[in-house]
């Protein structure tokens, strides 16, 4: 259209078309989020400063006063920090040797290691919970260790989750680092430990910090995997907001419970994006060269770095992993056998579910293709417009905002968003539709959890087109519609991949906010799963079991077809 | 300096361009006032020390930077408000900026394609023009398999293809060894007056600038020193800073108030700088 446009050299630009589009391209996913995410959070979390009289709502702090003078509460709170900082720290000193051998080192089948280590992540958390549970449980391979609902079992499961975003955090940082600065400090006399102490470690401080801090925001934030590990005496404040509001019906302490996480995200996420801009700084100082060595086993440099990622690859990623399909394959008479397979096929021992198993993956499946389309293309218009520097300055600080409003969703627990979905999206917007019978609910609140990590994933592609490659288009005659099509598009669609397969996966194992939102018919596979392990009897927990594997197996693939995708480009943040 | 009035060609008055201002503050000043004319069929160089300002007003007359103050106007028209895509003027890169997902070919085609031009009559024109710059049989090669002599032949057909009214050239062979730039500087020069294409050349390399263009202006902190056909310029430099620039003696210069004492101060040249030079 615009190519014979442009033999016409109409004098002015239709600046209102710009405009118009951009408009649109913000106003489509705020829109989202204030109905989908605000809303619901909002009117949740006023629920803990109003009581609702007959004169109306008044102002009342009582909630907070009689939630914070429970010791409960605090005890939650400091477990909930401990078990953050613990695992944090562990994932930080555990992944660094690992970032090292994974990035800086060549060996034969390193890309399958690279791989196997990002399984975990995406990872059900409940398919975490029951593959340690079955691990730690008396009579499997660690049941001597006594770990069940142990601190101790809990801050090795947050580490098993969040292994592969410190080393590929690190690691894709890293391995683009200029080896000559540290080679120059070696001519100047230094040690190789002095080296890295002195050149190496500095550099990478940017990387290790936005790690550490994403870290800490999921495991404070970990639900599924300490509802299922914690028991009655280990919690998180997500657990307790869902205890309390499934269990106890107490919606004014939940309420108040979830401003307090919020403001503990809030700190963390501060944290986060401080990091995360002094990184993309940083990220001037690495060359566009991949420089890695072939692994010297005979060296000290190399040999304890290796050694401790074999131990931790193999016995805290691959043991748990190979320990649940090896249970899963325990009958429940003792034999060996596809007995618990050939259950999926049924509602459970004493009709524990209303759907079989293999119905509940059909919801799954069904539910995440559509939080997946939702979440690319709220997210992809998010990273869109936040990859643009406008030359305003008030423009660009809009921008700023909107990046750091599609990160809440990141650290506010799924629970609250579910939580909230119940409770205002009855008749939305004053329209006399009920959302909560209609089923459309699920695949929209997994979609909110999803969005952040798809714009994280489109991100740092777009940003790294380099902006005269627009340029060159525009004055080749491109007007900016076209420039968007040829050359964003073809550079951006291979984020693109990924970030369809990220949203995907997450939205396969999203548990927080399904297990408020699905009805017993269109449950989906985790609510099933842990509807399972709550029910007496092995037939039960077998089925949980085999459940658990399809879920993992599932995950994995999409997730490993969506890495393929991508490439052997920089970028993505997890 | 020049002031006829032009109705053909490209026509800069008073150009203004600033960085970084915002409502409280002014920024800093990148081209101060720049009066330039380049008439049909001739090509320009803008010669001066980086940061001078020189690519600023490149992309300035370009449509990439807004200009503060000034008006640039092409055969007679006022470009203010007209979008880069609609001023019909080419520009290279230092770095040529080839689109990674097409092969060379398709980069040359790309700005037929945005004309509509029928798709036998681009293969047809998008073959000469690679024959014409030495890259005959390259149409289905990848552009990371080049050379960086071969991607700025590839960008200067690509720039050419949709036969822009002027082409503007930033320090196009700047990123190229010595020998390789004395050549394809004699190559650009060819092409250009082949095609009989208006230029304005971007650089900071005397001998460049006057290989390629009929006329050199010299720029130094935003302003244009001295705009002449290079044979006059060597002849008779209109200021110390101009000599010094051009590396001719400086006692060949008339002193001016400004002008630097020793002659030690020769050697400082590139080091002033008022603005930013955006490549």
């Amino acid at each position: 259209m615009d190519g014979h446009g442009r033999r016409l050299r109409r004098p002015t630009t239709p600046r209102w078309g710009a405009w118009l589009g951009w408009g649109a391209a913000v106003a489509l996913p705020l829109g989202f989020l204030a109905v989908f995410f605000a809303w619901p959070v909002v009117s949740l979390v006023l629920q803990g400063f109003f009581t609702e009289t007959p004169a109306g709502r008044e102002l009342d702090l009582s909630g907070f006063v009689e939630v914070l003078s429970q010791e409960r509460t605090w005890r939650i709170v400091g477990q909930t920090l401990a078990q953050a900082l613990t695992g944090t720290l562990l994932s930080v000193l555990l992944g660094l040797p690992g970032a090292y051998v994974l990035y800086r080192c060549r060996f034969p089948g390193r890309t399958l290691v690279r791989g196997l280590v990002t399984v975990p992540f995406v990872l059900p958390s409940v398919v975490v919970g029951v593959a340690f549970r079955a691990l730690f449980a008396p009579g499997g391979p660690l049941g001597w260790a006594h770990l069940e609902e142990s601190f101790a079992g809990i801050v090795l499961a947050l580490v098993f989750f969040n292994y592969a975003v410190v080393v590929r955090t690190v690691g894709g940082m890293w391995e683009r680092l200029d080896p000559r600065a540290e080679q120059a400090a070696r001519a100047l006399g230094a040690t190789p430990w002095r080296a890295f102490r002195t050149v190496t470690l500095p550099a990478l401080g940017p990387a290790i910090a936005s790690a550490a801090a994403v870290v800490f925001l999921f495991c404070a934030t970990a639900f599924g995997v300490v509802l299922v590990l914690g028991g009655l005496r280990y919690g998180t404040i997500e657990t307790e907001i869902w205890t309390r509001t499934t269990q106890f019906l107490d919606l004014r302490s939940a309420a108040v419970l979830s401003v307090l996480q919020l403001v503990v995200v809030g700190a963390a996420l501060l944290v986060s994006s401080r990091a995360r801009a002094r990184r993309e700084r940083a990220l001037h100082l690495t060359s566009d060269r991949v420089s890695a060595h072939r692994l010297r086993l005979r060296a000290g440099a190399d040999l304890v770095p290796a050694l401790v990622t074999l131990v931790v690859v193999a016995g805290l990623l691959v043991l748990p992993m190979a320990g649940l399909v090896t249970r899963s394959l325990h009958a429940p008479d003792g034999s060996w056998g596809l007995d618990n397979y050939v259950a999926l096929g049924t509602t459970g021992g004493r009709n524990a579910l209303t759907v079989t198993v293999w119905e509940a993956l059909g919801n799954s499946l069904r539910t995440a293709s559509w939080a997946a389309l939702i979440a690319v293309v709220v997210g992809g218009l998010v990273a869109l417009v936040v990859s643009r520097r406008p030359r305003r300055a008030g423009l660009r600080r809009a921008v700023g905002v909107l990046d750091a409003a599609f990160m809440l969703p990141l650290g506010v627990s799924a629970v609250t968003v579910g939580f909230g979905f119940l409770i205002t999206l009855d008749r939305p917007l004053g329209l006399d539709v009920d959302l909560r019978t209609s089923g459309a609910l699920v695949p929209i609140a997994q979609a909110v959890v999803a969005i952040p990590l798809v714009v994280r994933t489109m991100l740092p592609v777009l940003r790294a087109i380099d902006p005269r490659l627009r340029e060159a288009a525009a004055t080749l005659g491109a007007a900016p519609g076209r420039v968007l099509r040829t050359v964003d598009g073809p550079l951006g669609a291979r984020s693109l991949g990924l970030a369809i397969g990220f949203a995907f996966a997450v939205s396969l194992g999203e548990f927080g906010a399904t297990s408020f939102l699905a009805r017993p018919d269109t449950a989906t596979l985790p609510v099933v799963i842990y509807r399972l392990i709550g029910r007496p009897g092995a037939e039960n927990y077998g089925m949980a079991l085999a459940a658990s594997v399809v879920l993992a197996v599932l995950t994995a693939t999409v997730m490993m077809v969506a890495e393929r995708l991508r490439g052997d480009r920089p970028g993505g943040e997890f | 300096m020049e002031q006829a009035r032009q109705t053909t060609g490209l026509v800069v008055r008073d150009a203004v361009v600033r960085y970084g201002a915002t409502r409280r503050r002014p920024g800093s000043v990148a081209v101060d006032g720049v009066s330039l004319d380049v008439a049909a069929g001739e090509i320009v160089a803008l010669l001066g020390p980086s940061g001078c300002g020189k690519s600023s007003l490149l992309r300035a007359v370009a449509g990439l930077e807004p200009l503060v103050g000034g008006t640039v106007a092409f055969d007679g028209a006022d470009l203010a408000g007209v979008p880069v895509h609609r001023r019909g003027f080419g520009l290279l890169f230092q770095d040529g900026q080839l689109f990674p997902h097409r092969d060379v070919g398709r980069n040359v085609a790309y700005g037929l394609e945005t004309q509509g031009v029928p798709r036998a009559e681009r293969a047809s024109r998008v073959a000469d023009l690679l024959a014409d710059v030495g890259l005959a049989d390259y149409a289905g090669r990848s552009v990371a398999t080049l050379s960086g002599g071969e991607k700025q032949r590839v960008a200067l057909a690509r720039a050419l293809a949709p036969r822009p009214r002027l082409l503007l050239l930033d320090e196009p062979l700047s990123a190229l060894d010595r020998r390789l730039r004395e050549r394809l500087a004699v190559d650009v020069r060819d092409t250009l007056k082949a095609t009989g294409t208006t230029a304005v050349f971007v650089t900071h390399d005397h001998d460049e600038a006057f290989t390629v263009a009929d006329r050199v202006a010299v720029m130094d902190a935003g302003r244009l020193l001295q705009v002449d056909a290079p044979d006059v310029l060597l002849r008779a430099p209109a200021g110390p800073r101009v000599a010094e620039f051009l590396g001719l003696p400086p006692a060949d210069v008339p002193d001016s108030p400004d002008a630097p004492a020793s002659s030690g101060a020769r050697t400082a040249t590139v080091t002033t700088s008022s603005g930013h030079d955006v490549v």
